[in-house]
Parts: structure tokens; C-alpha cells; sequence
């Protein structure tokens, strides 16, 4: 076997060796602890310090919890029971206060008689949401999605249904125009179906109404907006806000890297103005100088207005990342499009924004949380968000004057769990679109 | 040169006396730059021309004005035709009758196979689906990979997937073909594969343009080679011609760089 170190120079594989299977993993609890937390001094230290931390913690909370009443009238009453069961001086969770107000939280100060509607609203949401965000469910039903804030609109505010119905119409008479003239000249065909649009809901549509609702006076009880409150409010404006800002947030990305000049200024200087100015500033313009600037006697509803001022802000923070979206795309996507004749939009549409939205799905989705949270800040308007609106009401009650803790527990828990929900979602889409097998 | 191994019969591939694309006193600037100078041009339908010269001569830059990737600043693009100009509708016409293969394919990656080869012809011919389907497995087959339909880019190897960019261009049943080095991002092993594809593709007589190094390819199938040297065409000649006796020194200094080791 001396001459091993001269024969191995010449070597020939006669047979390819088969797939064998990775050695059986070292596993064992031992093992993993050893490896994740006391794999060095510094790291037992942080261990036995972090646990420390974590145990102060949870001495405090587990008995908070541990201790909570949830049947009571009066945060009086609730300390006395905690005091009876647990001793003087024993402190626990009044979480009666929820199951107290609950309704308060949820609704605001909307008819309590009329809380259904509320609800068979949030219901069909669902519903109208399911299409859009998970792919198993029939294409078809996105036509009750379209219909959705129609219906959603006459549930929530009543009133006679002929409203949504001529503003439903509005868009009927605009794409009536458009497929019209879409043959001739498709720019001329948009402009005119948008002033076709514009023309029937600023001059056309309330006569119209008015005169249907004479003929058929078919209508809910109406609720007046100062009357919505709670995680109602939080999620009209929320949701409404997030759907309407995707789409403006698309168009000014794409504006923002248009050749066109005044497209291009116009996004900018759009896109920079809003970002630069805190939402409370568009907040207290929409509540407060608008009606400066309006007509007088005009009736421009509170929500609604804050709704656009939500969505303004909302659309820049997604324009900008959507930008990042498209410019992390190779320009020979962009070549290879316009190699094979595709026009401008088809390019957008089929090759670069599947791609680019693709890319900026946990930022859009970042954007939607953080425009969800500040929905609260709608309280700076006069508006009764759940946050501070309504546990302000609840504390300033004489049943419950004192309490702290529980209602900001409670309102951020309904928080978290819409806020996990977009999370969860956005990584089960993430992972559902990958595609690129890097 | 070894990679061409099948003997090709240029015989049979006739140059017919029509002009495909007719590129005269053609000037472009990047800036400053002055990128492509005078270029002078005539392909005929049938042709098959090499375009090679080192890097930074502009070659690709040419082809890229052909389909106006690139816009040139004076000068004329004639392509079957119709003028070059910014005229939107001509440059869309063009662009469906001229297909190009990149170096680096440029596939959809968030679409299949057959999506990357339908998508051009439903959008911008408006062919109905089913029967853009069948134009497509028609070339996927021809480029030997009709299994792999259903895959995604990302799931093929360099070869395979060049040869997808063939056929999706194919799929628009282009008149003339841009290659712009088309084997340069492809590991040694796949480059014979699309070179065969393109070779066949020159037996059934498509126009087509090429920038490539491969001079074994240029030999086998170009009836014409056009060599670049910043940004000016210096010599062209026939494959022949020009392998055995080049004329410009610029021209003998490329091919002993090239053909030397």
C-alpha cells in the first residue's frame, strides 16, 4: 500500500455512486439548548438575564389576569369582589368593563336597534373580500366585490336606497361612454366617459334621486355620521381607505416614472407634498378648513371627508413603494415587452405591475397596517375612535370612572387581531405567488 | 468553432432580391457619446448576418435600433417597409414583425412557458387562446422542449430557457430575427443546443441578424459577416472571405484574439 500516494493520481470511476440518505440528525433537547442558549458565557448570561426580565414580567401579569372579574356593574363593585376573593390589597383585571361597554366599543353611538346592519355589513365585506384575496373561490363573485360598497354604503348610513343606486349609475353612464368611443380614440374615450361621469353625479344625480325616491320611496333608517363610533368607524374608514388607496397608489408609482413631464411634476410634487405633512395636518383640513372653503350650506359629510384625506396619505406611502417594486425589475422585462409589441398598459398590466406588486407585497401591506392604526387619530377631529373616543366616554362614566389598564388592553387586542390578520396574509400571498424558484 | 458539428447545407438557402431592412446614414449619440457612426446597411429577405467585433463597438447597440430599443438620432431604419420614426403605431408595427432573442432571455419569470408564448400573441394579434396555444406547442416542440410547458422559467436551465425565447418570438411568426448574443450568458454545454435551434431556423430561411462570438456558427450559416469597430462597420465580407483574408488590420487583430487559442 506504499505506492497509494502515486496510483490515486490515475483515476478512473468505473461505477457512479448512488444517493445515499444525510446522516440521522443529532437531536435531543440537551442538544438545543446547548447550541441556542448557553453556547458561550456571554450567551448563558443574556439567557439567565432575559429570563430574569421575563419572570418580573409574568409575576405581574399572570396574577392580574389570573384574578380578572368579568361580572360586574361598577369598576367599585369589581375591586370589592377581587379584594373578597384574593385578600386586601390583591389586584386584578376589571375586565367587566368590556363585557360591560362591549357594544359601546363596537358601535359607537349607533342605534342600538339598528345594530344589525352594522354587522350583516361586516358580514357581506367578507364575503366581497374573498374573491379578491384567495384565488379558490369563483371569479364570478367579484361582481357582488364591485357592488359591495354600494350595498355597504346603504346599510350603513340607511337613508333612501335611490343614493347608491344613482351613484352605482354614475359609473354605468361613464362606461357606457367609454365602450362608445373606445374604438375612435381610447385617450379622447377615458376623458369623456370621466366628464360624462363627473356631469351626471354633480348635476343629474340628485334630481334623479329625488324623483325615484318619490316614485318608489324605498329607504332604511337613516344614521347620521357623528352617530358611528368604535371599531365600526375604524373599519369604514380603514377599509375604505385601503381599497381606494392601492389602485392611486399604482397610478402616481407609475405617473412618478412616466416620460411625460407634467405627469411625472404632478405625481412628485403629489407624492412629496403628502408625505412631508403629518396625517393629523390632512385630518384637521379636512375637518376644519374645507368648510371654509366650501359653499356655505354645503353638507360634505365628516367621514367621508376624512376617508379622502386617509387615502391621499395612504396612496403616497404606496406609490413610493411601489416605485420600489419597479425599479427592483430588470429593464429586460421591460425590453422584452416592448421586443414583442406590447403596447404601454398591456406591458403594465400582464408583465411589469404582477411582478412589481409581487415585490412590494410586505410594504403595501406595512403601509395598510400602520393607515388601520391611524385610524384612531380620527379622535383629533371629533370623531369617536375606539382607542380614545369611546374609552374616554366609558371612563368618564360614573360606573366606571377610574379604570385604566383593561380598555386599552381590550381595544388593542381587537387591534392586534386585524393587524396579525393583514400580517398572516400577506405572507401566505407571498409565499402563494412565488414563482421564481431562486 | 467545435460547437457547429453538424454539416450545414447552405445551398438551398436562397437571399431573395427583396430588402428586408434598409438602415442608411445612420448616426446615434448616448450623451456625448458618439455610439454608432454612419452605419450603412442593407439586408435582404433570406439573409443571415453575423455581427461581431469587440466589446463596446456598438454592435448590440445596432440591432437594438432595428426594433427601436434604442432611438437613433439621424439618419434613416427602414423595416419591411416602414420607417422608423416615433411614430408609436410604426414602431408597434415593427416591433411585431421583428422578434429578438436577449442575452440574458428575458423571460416572464411569474409566467408559465406557454403563458410567455401566448401572452404576445392574444394581447397584440389578438389570436384567440386555444389557437395561440397550439401555434405555441407547434414551437416548443420545434425547440425540443414541448415537456416543459407547464414549468416556470425559473424551473429551466439556461439552455432551455433561450430556447423558450426562441420560440416565443417564433410564436408572433416574425419576418426577420434579432439575436443579440445569444449564447453568451449559457454555460459551454447549452450553447450547442440553441445554436442547433438556430441553425434549423436558418435552414427554413428566416431573416435574421446576429451579434455573437460564435465564429463557428458565422462559418457554418452566416452568408455574411459585419464586423464593428467603434461604432463603425469596418469590414464585411463573406464568411470565407473574411476568415481567411480579412482586409483591415483592426479586423486581423480581432480574429487572431479570438480564433489564436
Amino acid at each position: 500500500m506504499s505506492e497509494t500516494g502515486t496510483q490515486t493520481v490515475r483515476f478512473v470511476r468505473d461505477t457512479m455512486l448512488p444517493e445515499a440518505a444525510p446522516p440521522a440528525s443529532q437531536s435531543g433537547a440537551v442538544k438545543w439548548l446547548r447550541e441556542n442558549l448557553f453556547s458561550g458565557w456571554l450567551n448563558t448570561i443574556l439567557t439567565i438575564l432575559g429570563a430574569l426580565v421575563l419572570f418580573q414580567i409574568l409575576r405581574g401579569l399572570v396574577p392580574w389576569f389570573a384574578h380578572s372579574v368579568w361580572n360586574a356593574q361598577t369598576l367599585g363593585e369589581c375591586r370589592q369582589i377581587i379584594a373578597e376573593t384574593w385578600g386586601e390589597g390583591a389586584r386584578g383585571a376589571c375586565l367587566a368593563v368590556v363585557r360591560d361597554r362591549w357594544t359601546q366599543w363596537t358601535f359607537g353611538f349607533y342605534p342600538a336597534h339598528l345594530y344589525w346592519r352594522p354587522v350583516l355589513a361586516l358580514v357581506l365585506l367578507f364575503a366581497a373580500l374573498a374573491p379578491i384575496l384567495f384565488s379558490a373561490v369563483p371569479r364570478r363573485l367579484m361582481a357582488f366585490s364591485a357592488l359591495f360598497p354600494f350595498v355597504g354604503y346603504w346599510l350603513l348610513w340607511g337613508g333612501t336606497i335611490w343614493t347608491p343606486v344613482v351613484a352605482l349609475a354614475g359609473f354605468v353612464v361613464g362606461y357606457a361612454v367609454w365602450r362608445g368611443m373606445a374604438k375612435r380614440n381610447a385617450l379622447a374615450a377615458v376623458l369623456l366617459a370621466v366628464a360624462a361621469a363627473l356631469v351626471w353625479w354633480l348635476f343629474l344625480a340628485g334630481p334623479v334621486e329625488r324623483a325615484l325616491a318619490g316614485v318608489a320611496p324605498l329607504a332604511l333608517e337613516s344614521v347620521r355620521s357623528s352617530s358611528f363610533g368604535g371599531f365600526v368607524l375604524a373599519l369604514t374608514i380603514g377599509v375604505s381607505a385601503i381599497s381606494l388607496s392601492l389602485p392611486l397608489g399604482i397610478m402616481l408609482a407609475l405617473g412618478r416614472q412616466s416620460d411625460m413631464f407634467l405627469i411625472k411634476t404632478l405625481s412628485v410634487c403629489f407624492i412629496e407634498f403628502i408625505r412631508g405633512v403629518p396625517l393629523i395636518t390632512l385630518l384637521f383640513t379636512a375637518s376644519l378648513l374645507l368648510n371654509y372653503f366650501l359653499p356655505p350650506g354645503t353638507n360634505f359629510d365628516i367621514i367621508l371627508r376624512v376617508i379622502i384625506m386617509v387615502t391621499l396619505f395612504a396612496a403616497a406611502y404606496i406609490a413610493e413603494v411601489i416605485r420600489g417594486g419597479l425599479a427592483a425589475l430588470p429593464r429586460g422585462q421591460y425590453e422584452a415587452a416592448d421586443a414583442l409589441g406590447l403596447d404601454y398598459f398591456q406591458a403594465q398590466r400582464l408583465i411589469v405591475l404582477p411582478q412589481a406588486l409581487k415585490i412590494s407585497i410586505p410594504g403595501i401591506v406595512s403601509t395598510f397596517i400602520g393607515l388601520f392604526k391611524d385610524t384612531t387619530l380620527v379622535v383629533f377631529v371629533g370623531l369617536l375612535d375606539p382607542l380614545k373616543g369611546i374609552t374616554d366616554a366609558v371612563r368618564a362614566s360614573t360606573d366606571w370612572k377610574g379604570i385604566y389598564w383593561e380598555p386599552y388592553i381590550f381595544v388593542g387586542f381587537i387591534f392586534f387581531l386585524f393587524c396579525f390578520g393583514m400580517s398572516r396574509y400577506s405572507m401566505y400571498l407571498e409565499r402563494r405567488l412565488k414563482r421564481d424558484h431562486r | 468553432m467545435e460547437t457547429i458539428e453538424r454539416a450545414v447545407d447552405t445551398s438551398h438557402m436562397k437571399v431573395s432580391d427583396e430588402v428586408a431592412i434598409q438602415i442608411s446614414q445612420m448616426n446615434k449619440w448616448y450623451g456625448q457619446f458618439h455610439v454608432l457612426r454612419d452605419i450603412n446597411l442593407t439586408v435582404n429577405r433570406g439573409e443571415r448576418i453575423v455581427i461581431c467585433g469587440p466589446s463596446g463597438s456598438g454592435k448590440s447597440t445596432l440591432i437594438r435600433c432595428i426594433n427601436r430599443l434604442e432611438e437613433h438620432q439621424s439618419g434613416q431604419i427602414v423595416v419591411d417597409g416602414t420607417e422608423l420614426t416615433s411614430d408609436l403605431k410604426n414602431i408597434d408595427k415593427v416591433r411585431s414583425e421583428v422578434g429578438m432573442v436577449f442575452q440574458h432571455f428575458n423571460l416572464f419569470p411569474h409566467l408559465t412557458i406557454l403563458e410567455n408564448c401566448t401572452l404576445a400573441p392574444i394581447w397584440v394579434r389578438k389570436v384567440p387562446k386555444a389557437e395561440a396555444e397550439e401555434t405555441a406547442m407547434h414551437f416548443l416542440r420545434k425547440v425540443k422542449i414541448p415537456e416543459q410547458a407547464n414549468k416556470y422559467p425559473g424551473q429551466l436551465s439556461g439552455g432551455q430557457q433561450q430556447r423558450v425565447a426562441i420560440a416565443r418570438s417564433l410564436c408572433m411568426k416574425p419576418r426577420i430575427m434579432l439575436f443579440d448574443e445569444p449564447t453568451s450568458a449559457l454555460d459551454p454545454e447549452m450553447i450547442k443546443e440553441v445554436l442547433d435551434t438556430m441553425i434549423s431556423l436558418a435552414e427554413e430561411g428566416m431573416t435574421m441578424l446576429c451579434v455573437t462570438h460564435e465564429m463557428g456558427f458565422a462559418q457554418a450559416v452566416a452568408n455574411r459577416v459585419v464586423f464593428m469597430d467603434q461604432g463603425q462597420i469596418v469590414e464585411q465580407n463573406t464568411p470565407r472571405e473574411f476568415f481567411n483574408n480579412p482586409q483591415s488590420e483592426r479586423t486581423k487583430l480581432f480574429l487572431s484574439q479570438i480564433l489564436g487559442h
